[in-house]
């Protein structure tokens, strides 16, 4: 009998677990999934609890029901990894032995590692909307608020789901003007970055929808500390932005897990080979989603392309084969920027998000980097393809390969 | 693609000034490329310059934060040595690609 095991059954383990539950007999391959949680977050459905479109049903289901029969599933705290000796040791002492390992433990917030940001301001005038209970704080609060200086700010790259604080400050600015207190809100969007977004066209599309809409651009602000006396941000040249209303993007790291088993980067990522997903140095380890070192965004369309190629390459390596499937980077978002319309995002490794439409060329019914309605009808309808096709991973029509068909070329 | 005459050589450079070839980078380039930044180059920021160079040539991506826990110098440090985008900045002098910080 030879074993897989998977850590995480977040967005691409529990893919990973349904794919290769599929493929693999029962006879000759243990699965096992291993996770703390016995609920499946919907993470992309938290931003929108603030603004009161989502609740806590929307997002929040029974991971057992996503996951196939047949496959060993434990719920409980990962000590580490000890990859020489080929296992892993959970809680208590236990010990369970792989042929093959898939880390997808995800990433985590660490509001710890910006000084002031968990004191006696977190959830009274700092939150956070990447937790369930930081978006149902903000909802209670945006209830009742008279207003002041709202500013969304982000600590540190990578985080997960790079497009969300501009969603945010546009479904901010969209819900106040339909309060009728628009006039009474400041909204201001600060980031390390020198744009709204790191990929050139997609951040001059996106700075100009934001300040369309009146809020402000702060740029190249590295945050060093949260002043909770003075409401003041302070980054580490000394820059000041004063606020009522904070809501923070904290440090993103990977599970404290991977340290203890000295197979992370300094933000406790996997580095992986970008296009394999395998670790360089244990071949029979692999990081795939959120947990993986590669350069690309932490997004759930990362995970569910990644996880057709980490499925291919497993195959290989249990049948002895090379790895011949190879990831390109592939993410996909959905911009939500108020009033019922979104935009969309398409892009890999070597190619910045570009207009066009998507997925199919000159058709859609998507548009790339422009503002329609149809494009919020797709994010909306995504909640249901994620729980119901996406997860049991039943197939999509669209490429886990990045292409060109449909897109226009910018000049820079 | 561009290119820059520096130290009496022509480089290949990309729009935004970022030299295409790590190879043809020479510490008096670093040196001529600090004065458009007002940076007097000391031993510092050439040990900061030298560590991209090293990290670049293995392929590891570039934070602030990693250069930060280099042990050459901290987060606030490298501001006071490369004040405005220290990463972007430092990045430029030392020859290599701006770092992707990555999406």
């Amino acid at each position: 009998m030879k074993n897989i095991v998977i850590l995480g059954s977040g967005t691409a383990g529990t893919i990973m677990a349904n794919k290769l539950r599929k493929s693999l007999p029962a006879k000759t391959w243990n699965i096992t999934l291993v996770d703390r949680e016995r609920n499946h977050y919907y993470q992309p459905g938290f931003l929108f609890i603030p603004f009161g479109s989502y609740s806590e049903s929307d997002v929040v289901k029974p991971k057992a029901g996503f996951l196939p029969s047949g496959v060993n599933v434990i719920y409980t705290d990962i000590d580490k990894i000890e990859p020489q000796q080929n296992h892993v040791l959970l809680a208590k002492n236990k010990s369970l032995g792989y042929d093959f390992l898939i880390i997808a433990t995800g990433a985590q917030l660490k509001p710890d590692e910006t000084p002031g940001l968990k004191d006696k301001l977190y959830y009274k005038n700092i939150f956070d909307f990447y937790t369930l209970a930081g978006s149902l704080a903000l909802f209670e609060l945006f209830k009742t608020w008279k207003g002041g200086k709202l500013v969304m700010a982000i600590t540190e790259l990578p985080f997960k789901c790079p497009v969300a604080p501009i969603e945010f400050v546009c479904l901010a600015e969209a819900f106040f003007e339909k309060k009728g207190m628009r006039e009474k809100i400041d909204i201001t969007f600060v980031t390390p970055l020198s744009g709204a977004f790191t990929k050139p066209v997609c951040s001059d599309v996106l700075t100009e929808v934001l300040e369309k809409k009146g809020i402000k651009i702060v740029t190249d602000f590295y945050i060093e500390r949260i002043d909770n006396d003075t409401k003041t941000l302070i980054s580490y040249d000394g820059k000041e932005v004063p606020f009522d209303v904070l809501v923070i993007v904290p440090v993103n790291k990977g599970d404290d897990m991977i340290e203890r088993s000295g197979l992370g980067d300094d933000l406790n990522f996997v580095p992986v080979n970008k296009h394999t997903l395998q670790h360089e140095v244990y071949y029979n380890i692999f990081a795939v989603g959120d947990a993986a070192a590669i350069p690309t965004s932490k997004a759930g369309s990362v995970a569910h392309f990644a996880a057709d190629v980490l499925f291919e390459n497993i195959m290989s390596a249990i049948n002895g084969k090379p790895l011949e499937a190879k990831f390109d980077g592939h993410s996909n978002c959905y911009i939500e920027t108020g009033y019922g319309k979104a935009t969309l995002v398409d892009f890999n490794y070597d190619t910045e998000p570009l207009p066009g439409t998507y997925p199919l060329a000159g058709i859609g019914p998507f548009k790339l980097l422009s503002i329609t309605r149809i494009n919020h009808w797709g994010k909306l309808m995504f909640r249901w393809i994620y729980w119901y096709i996406l997860l049991k991973a039943r197939p999509l029509p669209v490429s886990n390969h990045m292409s060109m068909a449909g897109k226009k070329q910018v000049v820079n | 693609m561009a290119e820059k005459l520096l130290s009496g050589v022509t480089v290949k450079v990309n729009a935004e000034g970022y030299f295409e070839d790590l190879n043809q980078w020479t510490k008096e380039m670093a040196v001529e490329m600090a004065k458009e930044f007002n940076i007097e180059l000391t031993e510092k920021h050439f040990e900061v310059i030298d560590y991209l160079r090293q990290k670049q040539k293995t392929g590891e991506q570039l934070s602030i934060r990693k250069v930060g826990n280099s042990g050459i110098t901290d987060i606030k440090g490298l501001y006071t040595l490369f004040p405005g985008g220290p990463l972007k900045i430092s990045s430029k002098l030392a020859g290599i690609p701006k770092p992707v910080s990555c999406v």
